[in-house]
């Protein structure tokens, strides 16, 4: 599966240097300010966020249900208002330059929307000329043959499946060429195969230098497409991070024995582990790292200690933090 | 002007009722028709002439009136009411388009299709009854006017509507009402002094007097009044569009 775009790509550097370090990569392709957004009714969905997004950067935005992803990149692209700040999309207002800006933005929504009864070509091609760009069947061909439409040009919406639909909305959003592609929650309902294959696509736009905002809440998935991670969370971005160094943070397992014997405390032979009781006694928590491949996970050493030390273990399990609890940790340690 | 966003929504809008020509197309010229034969041939026989034209004749002007206000209202309202419904209209508000290019696509799609089936049932209407159009200039304009006021007020509706049944609610309750009852098959000459004074408040009164006027030089009031109506008419339903875009009302939180 391959997309090829007609303009020139851009940079796109394996991992892109830090806003603040001024290496000239140019200016950023979005610049949110001070972005906030109260509804009708007081509920502020978002609040204060500033946020730039470097040209040619895989950008996941993770977040809980309700975080306020979707209105975030509703505002960006011109289906919501601000309430008070302002978006630049390369350099262009998002309000003042509509025109600029909007034609440089594909956006993939969420929610499988389409108009039923007419045909996968018809309404790829309707999407390019809606975006003023003048007819271009080779273009549209090879949109479609890179997400494996091409077969189904013919068929009307409603005769696809839900995986097929979500191509199409990724062809609709790729039919002008957009510089900047927004996918909000890309592979949610979506089965494995597709999920990958939809990966293959996103890094193949990255490759032609296509500026890529997606948001998730599978740690997964940031985990494999993303440079850098931003983490929103009721309405506030908590924090934007090299994804690298949140996956630290986020990579953390417990490790749960349960003793047969309660313990008063951890036993000296074993404090060079990182343990804590737990269970009153009855549990020893280990705390480790799956990221640090390079030194262990530090279980074989700790299961020797134990066996040396004669403490006998009933049970065991271990236990990843769910993304609710990361984010809750995030927001503490970011308070 | 974004020229080319404003054909894509035209053509696409116009393909729409290509796709559903039975609805579209065949539908009212067969509702025309049964109009004709009950009223025109087998009411209209035993009804002398009224203003000095055959009752099948003067009747014409109101049936294709009849027709082309439901059916502006119905084109336009779905138009927009169905992406609205699908959820597919984040395409046409993210797209780089102006409100104007949005209404000119949509509209003009819906007034142009009216206008198309007003000429289908003039000609249907002519197999039926002889007439004359005395002011062909004048009678192109009200049609033109007419489709594109109403495909304005049928884009209003598709707006306003969260349901099905509030987008049925205006054409039947308000818009078929005010038709029927706006001199499509009568001169309000007929009517007592009283309703006569009523139905001058129907603003539908002033259109299918004016059109009639067009076809037979008669009316129920002069051309000018006509003429004023449907103008205020548009300038109040564009006013409305204008009011809907700049406030993003059900479309734009």
């Amino acid at each position: 599966m391959t997309i090829s775009f007609n303009h020139s790509p851009t940079a796109a550097p394996e991992e892109a240097p830090p806003l603040d370090s001024g290496s000239g990569i140019g200016s950023p392709m979005i610049q949110v300010e001070s972005l906030s957004k109260v509804f009708q009714g007081g509920f502020q969905a978002l609040k204060d966020v500033s946020l730039e997004i470097r040209r040619g950067e895989v950008f996941a935005l993770l977040g809980p249900n309700g975080a306020g992803k979707t209105t975030l990149i509703s505002v960006i692209c011109g289906l919501v208002n601000a309430t008070t700040g302002r978006v630049l999309v390369d350099g262009h207002d998002n309000v003042a330059n509509y025109r600029q800006a909007r034609s440089l933005i594909g956006l993939v929504p969420q929610e499988l929307t389409n108009e039923a009864f007419t045909t996968v070509w018809d309404t790829v091609s309707f999407s390019r000329g809606l975006f003023g760009k003048p007819r271009d069947p080779a273009h549209i061909e090879k949109v479609l043959r890179a997400l494996t439409l091409w077969e189904k040009r013919d068929n009307r919406l409603l005769e696809l499946s839900g995986g097929m639909k979500r191509r199409v909305l990724i062809a609709k959003a790729l039919a002008h060429q957009p510089k900047v592609l927004f996918l909000d929650e890309p592979t949610a309902g979506v089965d494995v195969e597709l999920r990958r294959e939809m990966w293959d696509v996103v890094r193949q736009l990255r490759d032609h230098g296509v500026t890529i905002i997606l948001t998730t809440h599978y740690i997964e998935e940031a985990e494999e497409m993303a440079d850098r991670i931003g983490v929103i969370r009721r309405g506030e971005l908590v924090l934007v991070e090299e994804k690298g160094a949140l996956m630290r943070q986020l990579g953390r397992k417990e490790l749960t024995l349960h003793l047969d014997n309660p313990l008063t405390e951890v036993p000296a032979a074993l404090a060079g582990h990182e343990l804590t009781l737990d269970d009153e006694g009855h549990a020893l928590v280990y705390t480790y790292d799956v990221t640090r491949q390079d030194e262990g996970t530090g279980i074989t050493g700790l299961l020797a200690d134990l066996e040396a030390t004669g403490i006998r273990v009933k049970d065991l399990h271990t236990r990843q933090s769910s993304l609710e609890e990361i984010f809750v940790s995030l927001v503490r340690e970011n308070a | 002007m974004n020229l080319q966003s404003v054909k894509t929504i035209y053509l696409a809008e116009m393909s729409r009722s290509l796709r559903t020509v039975l609805q579209s197309i065949v539908s009212p010229v067969v509702s025309t028709s049964l109009y004709f034969v009950v009223f025109g041939a087998a009411i209209g026989s035993r009804i002398s002439e009224v203003d000095g034209v055959s009752y099948g004749a003067f009747i014409v002007p109101g049936l294709i009136m009849l027709m082309l206000l439901t059916q502006s209202v119905s084109t336009a309202s779905f138009g927009i009411f169905f992406p609205r419904f699908s959820g597919s209209i984040y395409e046409i508000l993210s797209a780089p388009i102006s409100y104007f290019e949005i209404v000119l696509g949509y509209v003009g799609a819906a007034a142009t299709k009216s206008l198309i089936l007003g000429l289908i049932v003039l000609g249907t209407a002519r197999l039926f009854v002889p007439f004359t159009i005395q002011h062909p200039l004048i009678m192109l304009l009200f049609l033109t006017l007419t489709a594109l006021t109403f495909s304005l007020l049928g884009f209003i509706i598709g707006i306003w509507a969260d349901g099905f049944e509030k987008l049925q609610l205006v054409p039947l309750l308000v818009v078929t009402p005010l038709t029927f009852l706006g001199g499509t098959f009568y001169s309000i000459d007929m009517l007592p002094p009283v309703w006569q004074a009523v139905t001058l408040l129907n603003p539908v009164v002033y259109l299918v007097s004016g059109f009639r006027w067009s076809f037979y030089g008669t009316g129920d009031v002069s051309i000018w009044a006509s003429l004023l109506v449907i103008a205020l008419f548009l300038v109040v339903s564009l006013a409305v569009v204008n009011w809907i875009f700049k406030s993003g009302y059900r479309l734009k939180p």
